[in-house]
């Protein structure tokens, strides 16, 4: 059982706006969209091709994997499977705007935001997520965010693509806390 | 696809017995560790904390700095002991070094050791990882994992090829450690050189056995040199380096013998004019630099993998 927090029509309308709103703060030139593995890569991409549409220039665009970053890499987890980071342009005096599918803890965002930073100084970093879930363990909070919901720890939100759409989704029943590290 | 790799041994001791999806893991890991290596920012936080402890007792150069380097980028603090240094030349026994080294709480320790099987014995007497940087005519499966990476990004793929190892196959723990990694990666592995150089149940590696250069090398996708261990030979295996230069020298007449794309390998020190011809060495068919490069990445996946191991867990085999 679960219940669709937003489909693919809400996803398409909010990007939309949340394109306008990143265009609206600095418009495009200089920008890169940062999605952050595996959950971003998608979001980034499609808001890349959303402002194109309202500004007629593309984005610069990347991904970045955090796993050598993350705070418990260390202890709780043996031999996670790392992936690669794609940043194909120098982010010296760029403004990038970090995507991410979920906020959940922040931790995540600590950690790429110590990953991107090692590959150099950008000029500001902004943050854009699909779904802001609130349970915050850090302060971070998103710049740009298709939508806020509560959600009590301990249930699972799923951002998945089918057949090329993105659906998120929450989980009804009670899982492990996989989200915890977000 | 799973979240996490298969690799989850404690120590690292040799290539024997590591399976297929334990290598394509560490490989897989040390692609990510190359990229780290080649930014402006060559270091990731991830084993901030931990201690790793470079135990030679044998000189190295390459291998003790492409550990120390691998180490430094995961943030990781490192110690390098050579024996020239240590209380082992005041005849303190490997037992007690490591109990002492034990006593200041080390998470990974590498060791060189001139007998094989050193690392073995220690690993059974520590709660620290262990990894082999090379037992004495046994094994270097770093160098094994290494090579492996090398030959994987130069070809696309290890299955299939053909790998001439030539050279003092009866002394080279790389010899070995990589016929049974490239085994069981699915390559075929030919030996080369003299037959005192051979050792007696040479077959027993899973490879074909030539006492001349030549039909070895005939189609292969990969040349790999051994180094004559001049420190290991005392005049009874070898006439002259000339004769053996003559005989089983890599040169560019016998390179030719090989498929048209081969790559020239060599885990160095090279001798050079030896084993091998500086033309080729220097040469446009030489991978002997990205096998470095290489080095250093492959040990940071590896520890990376020991290193972020629950501490104080079972001492599984290794």
């Amino acid at each position: 059982m679960s219940e669709v927090l937003l489909d693919p029509v809400a996803i398409g309308r909010g990007l939309r706006r949340v394109a306008g709103e990143i265009a609206e703060r600095g418009g495009v030139r200089d920008l890169a969209l940062v999605g952050i593995r595996r959950g971003g890569e998608p979001i980034a991409e499609r808001l890349a091709v959303l402002l194109h549409e309202l500004e007629g220039e593309t984005p610069l665009t990347g991904s970045i994997d955090i796993t050598l970053y993350r705070d418990d890499a260390a202890t709780a987890l043996p031999n996670p499977r790392i992936g690669p980071s794609r940043i194909p342009f120098d982010v010296r005096g760029k403004r990038v705007v970090l995507v991410d599918d979920v906020l959940f803890t922040g931790r995540t965002i600590r950690a790429a935001l110590d990953a991107l930073l090692d590959y150099g100084r950008p000029r500001c970093i902004e943050l854009c997520v699909l779904v802001d879930r609130g349970g915050r363990e850090l302060p971070i909070q998103p710049d740009y965010a298709v939508r806020r919901v509560d959600v009590p720890e301990g249930r699972r939100i799923e951002v998945e693509q089918r057949d090329g759409e993105i659906w998120a989704t929450l989980e009804m029943t009670n899982s492990i806390t996989q989200d915890a590290s977000r | 696809m799973s979240d996490r790799v298969a690799f989850q041994h404690r120590h690292l001791l040799g290539t024997e017995g590591l399976e297929r999806n334990e290598i394509t893991s560490i490989l897989d890991a040390a692609e990510s560790f190359f990229d780290v290596s080649r930014r402006s920012i060559r270091k990731v936080p991830t084993l901030r904390g931990k201690t790793i402890i470079n135990l030679f007792y044998e000189p190295s150069t390459r291998t003790r700095t492409s550990f120390e380097l691998a180490g430094k980028r995961l943030s990781a603090d490192v110690i390098n002991i050579s024996v020239s240094t240590s209380s082992a030349v005041k005849g303190e026994t490997l037992l007690d070094t490591v109990k002492n080294l034990e006593a200041m709480c080390p998470d990974v320790l590498v060791i060189r050791h001139q007998a094989s099987g050193a690392p073995h014995y220690v690993a059974a007497r520590t709660k620290a990882s262990v990894i082999n940087a090379g037992d004495g005519t046994h094994e270097h499966p770093t160098q094994a994992l290494l090579d492996a990476f090398t030959i994987r990004r130069a070809k696309g793929k290890i299955e299939g090829l053909v790998v001439a190892i030539c050279g003092d196959v009866l002394h080279s723990r790389v010899a070995r450690s990589n016929a049974h990694l490239l085994r069981k990666m699915g390559a075929t592995v030919r030996f080369a050189g003299p037959r005192t150089l051979m050792p007696p149940a040479a077959e027993s590696l899973g490879a074909e056995i030539h006492d001349r250069l030549e039909p070895a090398l005939e189609g292969a996708d990969v040349v790999m040199m051994l180094r004559v261990q001049r420190e290991r030979l005392a005049g009874t295996f070898l006439p002259s380096t000339r004769e053996y230069s003559r005989k089983f020298g890599l040169n560019a007449a016998r390179l030719g013998l090989a498929a048209p794309d081969a790559i020239v390998m060599h885990p160095g020190p090279m001798n050079r004019g030896v084993e091998i011809d500086p033309a080729i060495a220097d040469g446009a068919r030489s991978v002997i630099l990205d096998q470095v490069e290489a080095g250093v990445a492959v040990r940071m996946a590896i520890l990376w993998m020991l290193g972020t191991d629950a501490r104080g867990a079972p001492n599984t085999a290794a």
